[in-house]
């Protein structure tokens, strides 16, 4: 289970995350949703210790995410995919791809993981010797995710999927994301300003608003919520 | 016609050193965005180690070994003990840029006046394994020496070694993704830091290898490398600072154009022309001859 109690993240002067308590089940999505500065992304960040939490806490079954660098923490199974197709342009689509086991080493299982990510996006499949930077924007998301999947996790935090893609490409990239959380029982965090797509995957939702929680509940009682949609979401 | 042979030789001879020089900077700049003035300083200390090995063993090749080996752990030991701690220090501001750069120059300062300290700042003759006349083929002489093929020969065998870790191994991977996307790179697990020491201590024994190649021919002596520092810092940037591929081709080039002046301006004009060539490549096309336009996405 993910814990996270009064986890609090500063950016200069600036309270990105304030007092944000949740939980999220093993096999669950929950989305955060909210408008653009609300404090999704640095949430996530925190998380993966990209930045340091200024109090509270925040663990992964036993293990403590605020303790951990960066590269240790997918060592844990938590991956994260940053916000913008997070690819590196200059290597190869199998580059980056192998990139997201390499710290498995010699494990011999990273080539069925390999192939079970070529799978869930034959694209990729097809591309494998091109550069990153030769693919789609919706290719590009594609091989983010399938990058964190190399690394097997247990806990997938996914920073605004859908951003800058056209609407079949979102459709497409979230149900994937919905049938293999359903297939393998992985925990997805889903952070998205497309909180219509995101509520329609999702078990649980919280809402931010300047780094608060101003809701949470289930997916479906949140999308209903026509006073939380005007409010916060926008639509 | 023998005449431009040998300048050709000459410049394939030197163009090999300076390529190595370029990969040495090429490989910190890579991992740390900083330029490392201190490489002179690395590579002239590890020559002295091998002169002094060779002096207590007699042995050229343990002197060679040695040269590389103490370079890459000065490398790898300068980036632990000083550019780790400034990074951490510095964040992410301003002063992150310039820090790193301000102390590599101190540290070229330090290297040499240590090495002046030890060894004393005269002229000092370094051996070579090899013959530095040229060879004889069919009773004619070729204006190529034994030794001129020993610095050809180990310059490709490094920039191959090189380019096979780079293009074919796990940690060769880390260190291209730790280079262009550090951020990404964590987050796929890579240890950035370690991957960036590895970085300094392969550019440190590439240096020391091009210190012991270049020395035979010339003399050493504290400053000795100062040119090498700056041809190799030329070819880098007429590579485009980002590409091994373009540092050796950098090399390559200004080998090839240095040796023509020396031939037939002087040595007197050699630093000039590299001057030049520099502010020229900087002026017109700071993505290097071979970089992309636009130069990195950041």
């Amino acid at each position: 289970m993910l814990r996270i109690d009064s986890l609090t993240t500063d950016h200069g002067q600036v309270r990105a995350v304030d007092r944000v308590s949740f939980r999220a089940e093993v096999g669950s999505c929950t989305a955060v949703i909210g408008a653009n500065g609300a404090g999704k992304s640095s949430l996530l960040r925190t998380l993966s210790g990209l930045v340091k939490a200024t109090s509270g806490s925040a663990s992964w079954g036993d293990v403590d995410l605020l303790k951990l660098p960066t590269s240790e923490i997918v060592r844990h199974g938590v991956a994260h995919v940053p916000e913008g197709r997070s690819v590196i342009a200059e290597l190869s689509v199998e580059e980056n791809l192998n990139l997201g086991a390499l710290w498995r080493g010699k494990d011999p299982d990273v080539a069925i993981t390999k192939s079970e990510v070529l799978d869930l996006f034959p694209r990729l499949g097809e591309r494998l010797k091109q550069g990153a930077d030769s693919l789609s924007g919706g290719e590009r998301q594609m091989l983010a995710i399938g990058r964190a999947l190399m690394a097997r996790p247990k806990l997938l935090l996914l920073d605004e999927p859908s951003l800058g893609l056209a609407p079949i490409v979102i459709e497409q990239i979230f149900h994937t994301i919905d049938t293999m959380r359903k297939a393998t029982g992985l925990t997805v965090v889903l952070v998205e300003q497309n909180a219509m797509s995101a509520l329609g995957i999702a078990n649980h939702a919280i809402v931010l608003s300047l780094g608060k929680i101003v809701a949470s509940g289930e997916a479906n009682a949140i999308a209903a919520d026509d006073s939380l949609r005007h409010a916060y979401l926008g639509y | 016609m023998s005449t431009l042979l040998s300048t050709l030789i000459t410049g394939l001879s030197l163009g090999a050193i300076y390529s190595l020089m370029a990969i040495a900077l090429i490989l910190v700049w890579r991992s740390t965005r900083v330029v490392n003035f201190a490489q002179a300083g690395q590579a002239v200390f590890s020559t002295y180690i091998g002169l002094e090995i060779h002096r207590m063993t007699g042995s050229y090749w343990l002197a060679i070994l040695l040269s590389i080996i103490v370079g890459g752990v000065l490398g790898g030991l300068i980036d632990l003990a000083l550019v780790r701690p400034l990074l951490r220090r510095a964040g992410s501001g301003p002063e992150a840029a310039v820090a790193p750069v301000i102390a590599t120059l101190g540290l070229l300062a330090v290297l040499q006046g240590v090495v002046g300290m030890f060894w004393g700042g005269e002229l000092i003759k370094f051996p070579s394994a090899f013959s530095t006349a040229g060879l004889s083929i069919g009773g004619g002489k070729i204006p190529f020496s034994a030794f001129d093929l020993f610095t050809v020969g180990a310059s490709l065998a490094v920039m191959l070694a090189f380019s096979f870790i780079f293009q074919r191994t796990g940690l060769g991977l880390s260190m291209r993704a730790a280079a262009f996307s550090p951020e990404v790179a964590q987050l796929a697990g890579v240890r950035t830091g370690r991957v960036r020491t590895i970085g300094w201590s392969f550019a440190g024994a590439a240096g020391g290898l091009a210190g012991v190649l270049i020395t035979p021919t010339t003399f050493l002596a504290p400053n000795s490398l100062d040119l090498l520092l700056v041809f190799g810092f030329t070819a880098a940037v007429v590579g485009g600072l980002e590409s091994m591929i373009g540092g050796a081709l950098g090399g390559l080039a200004l080998g090839f154009g240095l040796a023509f002046v020396l031939q037939y301006a002087g040595s007197s004009y050699t630093f000039m022309t590299a001057f030049v060539v520099l502010l020229a490549v900087l002026l017109l096309r700071p993505q290097g001859l071979i970089g992309k336009r636009g130069g990195r996405r950041v």
